[in-house]
């Protein structure tokens, strides 16, 4: 006879695995003194060309390199590999997001990340699926396009808590598509009190001078965490 | 659509877990909190598929689902979230980012026989 079932305790959490290689990874980008970036926004919100224009104007002064990952085609880095940076391509095949293992494989090229000050990570084109997963960042950024409405924060509430920073994107189509920008930074406020916002266009520049000052403080800060 | 991946893990660890007290396994416990991203509609058909023609077919996925919870740095309080879309003190009304719970996928229990 069955013995009667009984309940058991086990407490794993189901991302742990995922969890454990992210913490690696941070670790060892916190040794190498790399500020390690990660974008996340839906398709279309313009992170490939906000990507290229940050590693355009960073790469004069600083060594930076980005992963990008895509379901398929290699465009985004044949596009980024204009900026000159060191580019490399992550297919992820149906998987809709990038998870920490495959980031640790593409790096296993670059072994001597202390040759970098910047690495940039852009994520599959996609505002759910990717907030479950660490990837062992210094800092995620999540972005909006002007095009895309205000309501966006309010949502995906669960992407914007996953992330540090967020970038409305093509602020020169503002105008032309009757953007509120005060709709659209009061429901970011709403879901993530306190989340610092920029506005930027990568086809104009504006904004990119602020928001490389913010990273370059980053880098500053990550650095002197390192000597003390 | 990440949840059929969620799902596999779950059952992988089930299982591995079963066989380890060498037991089968008719139930397993999920704590789903608001804000860990995952569909709990999409997870439950994810689970039917990721259990087929494993030890864990036609076991069970039950779950308890944790509301996000918030500290109040006025109140100086814990509370519960009224809604996702306003992190905001459910007393006071001051807005706050500083999550208690809300993001657990977490197996919490296995019902054996």
């Amino acid at each position: 006879m069955n013995p009667e079932p009984r309940l058991v305790e086990v407490r794993k959490n189901v991302l742990k695995q995922n969890d454990f290689v992210a913490r690696a990874l941070r670790d060892r980008f916190r040794s190498a003194g790399v500020s390690v970036i990660s974008l996340v926004s839906s398709p279309g919100s313009g992170k490939t060309a906000f990507l290229e224009k940050t590693l355009t104007l960073l790469r004069p002064n600083y060594r930076v390199a980005a992963l990008v990952g895509d379901l398929a085609t290699e465009n985004d880095a044949v596009r980024l590999a204009r900026s000159q940076a060191a580019v490399k391509q992550i297919t992820t095949g149906t998987l809709c997001h990038l998870e920490a293992a495959m980031v640790d494989k593409a790096l296993e090229q670059w072994q001597d990340l202390s040759q970098l000050d910047f690495l940039f990570i852009e994520n599959v084109g996609n505002l759910v699926c990717p907030s479950s997963y660490d990837l062992g960042e210094d800092l995620r950024l999540v972005l909006i396009s002007v095009t895309e409405g205000e309501d966006k924060p309010l949502k995906y509430p669960t992407i914007f808590n996953s992330a540090d920073v967020a970038i409305v994107t093509k602020v020169d189509l503002a105008d032309a598509v009757e953007f509120n920008w005060e709709a659209a930074y009061s429901n970011i406020q709403a879901v993530r009190p306190g989340m610092r916002v920029f506005r930027v266009s990568a086809k104009t520049g504006e904004g990119m001078e602020e928001y490389l000052g913010f990273l370059r403080g980053r880098l500053a800060e990550l650095r002197q965490a390192a000597t003390v | 659509m990440h949840e059929l991946s969620i799902a596999m893990s779950i059952v992988e660890m089930a299982q591995e877990e079963g066989e380890r007290r060498g037991v089968q396994v008719n139930a397993v416990h999920l704590k789903l909190g608001a804000l860990s991203g995952v569909v709990k509609e999409a997870l439950l058909s994810s689970y039917e598929m990721a259990c087929a023609d494993t030890p864990l077919q036609g076991s069970r996925l039950i779950f308890e689902e944790v509301p996000v919870v918030v500290f109040c740095p006025t109140c100086q309080a814990q509370r519960t979230l009224g809604s996702v879309q306003w992190f905001c003190c459910s007393e006071c009304g001051t807005p706050t980012s500083e999550i208690v719970q809300g993001k657990e996928l977490e197996v919490t229990a296995l019902e054996i026989q």
